[in-house]
C-alpha cells in the first residue's frame, strides 16, 4: 500500500521532457521527409513546455506558465511560415525529400 | 492518483513520440503526435496550468495539427516513405549515439542540478485548493499583462509577419508580372 502514495517529483517530468526531447532529435536526425522532421520539431518543443512548466511549479513561480504561452505563440507562426516554404517548394516538384534540396551546396 | 495520471500520461506521450518518428505514412504520424499533445495536456492539467492545457489542445491539436493533415492531402505527398534505405551510410546509427549521448547529458544535468533549484516565485494560485475557478487564468492574465506586455505586442507584430509571408510565399505568380 505504501507504493501506491508515491507522488511523483519534479524529476520525474524533467526526465520525461528529456526523454521526449531525444526521441524528437533523433527523429529530425533521421527522417527524410520534411513534414514528419516538422513534426519533430514540435515534439522538441513541447518537451521545452513540459520543462517550463515543471519548473514553474518546483520554482513556485507563473513566469513558468507564462513564457510557455509565448513558446505556443512562436512555435505556431513558425508552422505557418515552414507549411508556407514547403508548400511552395513542393508545388514545383512533388514527391521530394530533404536530400533532394542540395542546390547550395558548394 | 497523481501516480497513476502521470503514468497513463507518460505512456501516452512516448508512444505517440515513438510514432511520428518510426511510422512510415505521414498522416500516421501526425496522428501520433495528436497522442503526444494530449499527453503533454494531461501533464499541464496534473500540474495545475489549466489554462495551458486548453490552449495546447486548441492551438496544437485543433490548429496546428489539421495545418499538418491539410498540407499532406494538398501535395499529395502521403505516400509511404521507404524507410529500408538509408541515404547517407551509417546515419542511422551515428543518430543513434547523438540520441543516447544527448539523454545522458540531459538526464545527468537533471539529476546534478535538481539540488540547486530554490524555490523564489510569489506563488502559483491553484484552482484546486482555493475558492476561485479561474485564479490560474487570473494570475497568467495578470503576469502577462503586466510584466510581459511588451512582449505580449512583440508577439502580435510577430503573428502579423507570419500571415504576410505565409501571404506572399503561397502565392501564385501570374504570368507577365514578376
Amino acid at each position: 500500500m505504501n507504493a501506491l502514495i508515491v507522488v511523483p517529483t519534479a524529476t520525474w517530468y524533467l526526465l520525461l521532457s528529456a526523454v521526449l526531447f531525444t526521441i524528437g532529435t533523433v527523429g529530425v536526425l533521421v527522417r527524410r521527409n520534411p513534414l514528419v522532421m516538422f513534426m519533430c520539431i514540435e515534439l522538441m518543443l513541447n518537451a521545452v513546455n513540459l520543462t517550463f512548466v515543471t519548473l514553474g511549479r518546483r520554482l513556485n513561480d507563473i513566469d513558468g506558465q507564462a513564457i510557455v504561452f509565448f513558446v505556443l505563440v512562436v512555435a505556431a507562426a513558425e508552422v505557418v511560415v515552414g507549411l508556407g516554404i514547403i508548400v511552395a517548394i513542393m508545388r514545383r516538384r512533388s514527391g521530394i525529400t530533404v536530400d533532394d534540396l542540395a542546390e547550395l551546396k558548394g | 492518483m497523481e501516480l497513476f495520471v502521470f503514468v497513463c500520461a507518460t505512456v501516452m506521450i512516448i508512444v505517440g513520440a515513438l510514432g511520428v518518428v518510426l511510422r512510415k505514412h505521414p498522416v500516421h504520424a501526425a496522428l501520433s503526435l495528436v497522442l503526444t499533445l494530449f499527453g503533454i495536456a494531461v501533464m499541464f492539467v496534473a500540474q495545475h496550468a489549466e489554462f495551458l492545457a486548453a490552449v495546447q489542445v486548441i492551438v496544437y491539436a485543433g490548429a496546428i495539427v489539421v495545418l499538418f493533415l491539410f498540407v499532406i492531402m494538398l501535395l499529395g505527398v502521403d505516400q509511404v516513405e521507404n524507410l529500408k534505405t538509408e541515404p547517407l551510410a551509417g546515419q542511422r546509427w551515428i543518430a543513434g549515439v547523438v540520441g543516447a549521448s544527448l539523454l545522458g547529458l540531459l538526464a545527468a544535468a537533471i539529476y546534478t542540478g535538481a539540488d540547486s533549484v530554490v524555490s523564489r516565485g510569489e506563488g502559483i494560485a491553484s484552482n484546486v485548493v482555493g475558492d476561485n475557478p479561474d485564479a490560474n487564468i487570473q494570475q497568467l492574465a495578470s503576469s502577462i499583462f503586466s510584466d510581459y506586455v511588451m512582449a505580449f505586442e512583440v508577439t502580435s507584430i510577430l503573428l502579423v509577419v507570419a500571415v504576410v509571408g505565409t501571404v506572399l510565399l503561397a502565392r501564385r505568380r501570374t504570368a507577365g508580372k514578376s
